[in-house]
């Protein structure tokens, strides 16, 4: 916490956003279970629907309960706004929709989640969005990928799956100087364990199913804008800088100084695609954000203590973690990562396919599925499961191979942990 | 739009409707380190209710051509040279802050050109602690975070301004940052050095309204008490639980307290 600021991170990460019921004090968040909200009398329908008042008109738009997420992320990764989506992908889909058309093109990291992966390199070149791919590491890349009719720069903050730290400061210094934002997945690492903004980032989006959850009940996401791009400065923009006739005309730059991105998403993406967050949804993600320092503490610590384990154990062949001073990114993550690089990493098992598969199914305490950021920990194969549309050459490319494991590590007792996975690595070793 | 006023480019904000200076005209003018964004929904809804709308970004706010003007009373004719350039015989000129001195100023000196004034988080003399002043020109990252602070009475602020999902408190913070160097302790510097407020306050022969924020700490509702009193006709509307950031804390509140306000502007000219 600055001097300067409000609160410090724990008081907002249970207060921003709230306020005690006024109706019957309620302490915690009321679940506005509505899909519309009366009008006070006509002049204020129409003004809510002109964007002359504020306030909630239908749940697609916007919903009490939902509001109260979206300024506490904001709040909490210090941005002007937040879009409560129906899932992770549909914030990443949010952002790029609202900034790209048919005929745009994004210059993305490789090292990325399967399913954002897929959306970029497949579905969205159905509409017309090319993505250029590049090594995260490779700031030439970067550059080198650069188009007249790119729009957009994208990557994870440690990026799927060998733990890539995303060097923010030079990517966005990159993207800035031709005039587009730089979008960060920050999933992973949730703004307690970096803030993107802080680093030049223009946009962040969260899993919010993840660690702010951080119990694996409910799907979800958020698109959060820092209000630092300059729409107008920038030239490449007509979505924020022009009339748009989708709503009467507004120009949604000269609405907001700060956040005409925010304004047309909801206006435009969340009316006509209406991938919404249910507030009970919403409420499920609060009462995670409320313990989001407690555990991310704890998750780093356990996850530190499973590196060392596995990364002095024989039947380990690779392991990949920025903790680890062998990682190319240690140096990058000590800056941008002080409090830690996260819980999700992958090792590789020494052994064949069949090895592997005995491990995850001696597995007892860690559950084998596809998620991450759990209080419980998970693992999962990424080659048969989260990246098998990728082939072989692109899951090298991406740093997975056949024997890859990867860990989301939980809130348990870590010596438990360590005994689980002595017991796994001795059923694999038996054959 | 874009106007030429004083023979620079100037932006107004016209609420979403193209200007009609046939139309009671208001004028909305922001205060220091900000610009027309911060009235966005008053006069937006201003403006789809029958009045000619200018929200102004003040010359070098903003998209409005530099440099900042040094003193009120320069703000105060560079308004009026825009309300002349704009068509209108006479406005209603709606101030926040640094605003509220600049239409306090306005009206006192051109009553011929205002015919109300709403002061909007006033204060007279509008004095800036030494150390504040001096971060504003030695240290303006700080100088903004700390006057963000005092801006607000919370962290939050249902349900959002411009709408629900926003943060008001990085927003405004976010607008000071946008501001070219320098602005800041131009506009800081202007207020503390402006003397004139009571002198003007007894010239003012249009209706005022003040709108005061019950917990702003950076012009609290005591400190407008002389402007009330030196104005004959004047009317008081104090906001609970809200800080000097009153259009974006309770926008409802301040449109709720300008409509009437207004409207009976409007039919006074329209009888008179």
């Amino acid at each position: 916490m600055s001097q300067s600021d409000y609160h410090g991170f724990d008081t907002l990460a249970l207060h921003a956003g709230a306020s005690p019921d006024s109706d019957f004090g309620a302490r915690a968040t009321p679940i506005y279970l509505s899909t519309a909200f009366v009008f006070r009398d006509s002049d204020q329908a129409a003004g809510l629907f002109n964007m002359e008042q504020s306030g909630h008109v239908y749940s697609r738009i916007s919903n009490p309960t939902v509001a109260v997420l979206e300024e506490r992320i904001a709040a909490l990764e210090r941005g002007v706004g937040a879009i409560a989506t129906a899932s992770g992908q549909a914030a990443l889909h949010l952002a790029i929709a609202t900034l790209a058309g048919a005929g745009s093109h994004i210059v993305a990291s490789r090292a990325l989640y399967g399913g954002s992966h897929n959306l970029l390199d497949y579905t969205l070149r159905r509409f017309g969005i090319e993505t250029t791919f590049v090594a995260p590491r490779d700031l030439q890349a970067w550059r080198d990928a650069l188009r007249p009719n790119t729009r957009l720069l994208f990557g994870e903050t440690v990026g799927n799956p060998g733990l890539d730290v995303l060097d923010i400061p030079s990517v966005a210094e990159i993207a800035h100087g031709h005039k587009v934002p730089l979008l960060v997945d920050s999933t992973f690492t949730t703004p307690y364990l970096i803030r993107p903004f802080d680093h030049g980032a223009d946009l962040v989006y969260h899993s919010a199913t993840k660690f702010l959850c951080g119990h694996g009940t409910v799907v979800g996401g958020l698109l959060v804008d820092s209000g630092r791009f300059d729409w107008f400065a920038s030239g490449k923009f007509p979505e924020l800088t022009e009339p748009y006739h989708g709503f009467h005309g507004m120009v949604f730059a000269e609405e907001s100084t700060v956040a005409p991105f925010l304004l047309r998403a909801r206006r435009e993406g969340l009316r006509d695609f209406g991938a919404c967050m249910s507030p009970m949804n919403a409420f499920q993600i609060l009462q995670g954000v409320e313990t989001l320092s407690l555990r991310m503490d704890r998750h780093v610590s356990n996850t530190m203590k499973i590196v060392e384990f596995l990364a002095a154990h024989p039947m380990v062949t690779r392991i990949a973690h920025p903790s680890l001073e062998s990682h190319p990114d240690h140096a990058l993550a000590r800056r941008l990562l002080p409090r830690g690089a996260g819980a999700v990493f992958s090792f590789d098992l020494k052994g064949d396919r069949a090895a592997g598969r005995r491990f995850v199914e001696s597995l007892q305490v860690f559950s084998h599925l596809a998620n991450v950021g759990d209080a419980k920990s998970l693992v999962i194969h990424p080659a048969s499961t989260t990246h098998f549309r990728m082939d072989d050459a692109a899951l090298a490319a991406a740093g997975i191979g056949q024997g890859t494991l990867r860990l989301s590590v939980g809130l348990e007792d870590p010596d438990d942990l360590i005994a689980d996975m002595k017991r796994a690595f001795r059923a694999a070793e038996k054959g | 739009m874009f106007i030429q006023v004083d023979g620079r480019k100037a932006y107004a904000y016209t609420g979403g409707k193209t200007f009609d200076a046939s139309l009671p005209c208001v004028v909305f003018v922001h205060g220091a380190q900000h610009d027309h964004s911060v009235w966005i929904l008053q006069s937006r809804y201003l403006a789809h209710h029958g009045y000619a709308v200018l929200a102004v970004d003040l010359p070098g706010h903003g998209r409005s051509e530099g440099p900042a003007l040094s003193s009120v009373e320069a703000m105060a004719d560079w308004t009026i040279a825009l309300i002349r350039a704009a068509g209108c015989g006479q406005a209603a000129i709606i101030g926040h802050s640094m605003g509220s001195l600049i239409a306090l100023e306005a009206a006192g000196r051109h009553p011929e050109h205002v015919s109300r004034i709403a002061l909007v988080g006033a204060a007279f003399p509008m004095k800036v602690s030494d150390s504040l002043l001096e971060a504003t020109r030695s240290d303006e990252p700080r100088a903004m975070e700390m006057i963000n602070l005092w801006t607000h009475s919370a962290i939050t602020h249902r349900p959002g301004n411009p709408g629900p999902g926003f943060s008001v408190f990085i927003e405004n913070l976010r607008l000071m940052q946008r501001q070219a160097p320098g602005v800041l302790h131009t506009d800081f510097k202007a207020c503390n050095d402006y003397q004139a407020g009571s002198e003007r306050a007894t010239q003012v022969r249009c209706p005022a309204l003040f709108v005061l924020g019950e917990r702003d700490q950076m012009t609290p509702p005591r400190a407008a008490r002389s402007l009330i009193e030196a104005i004959a006709d004047n009317r008081v509307v104090t906001i609970p639980r809200c800080g000097h950031a009153l259009m974006a804390e309770r926008p409802d509140a301040v449109l709720d307290a300008l409509k009437p306000f207004l409207i009976s502007t409007h039919r006074q000219q329209s009888t008179a």
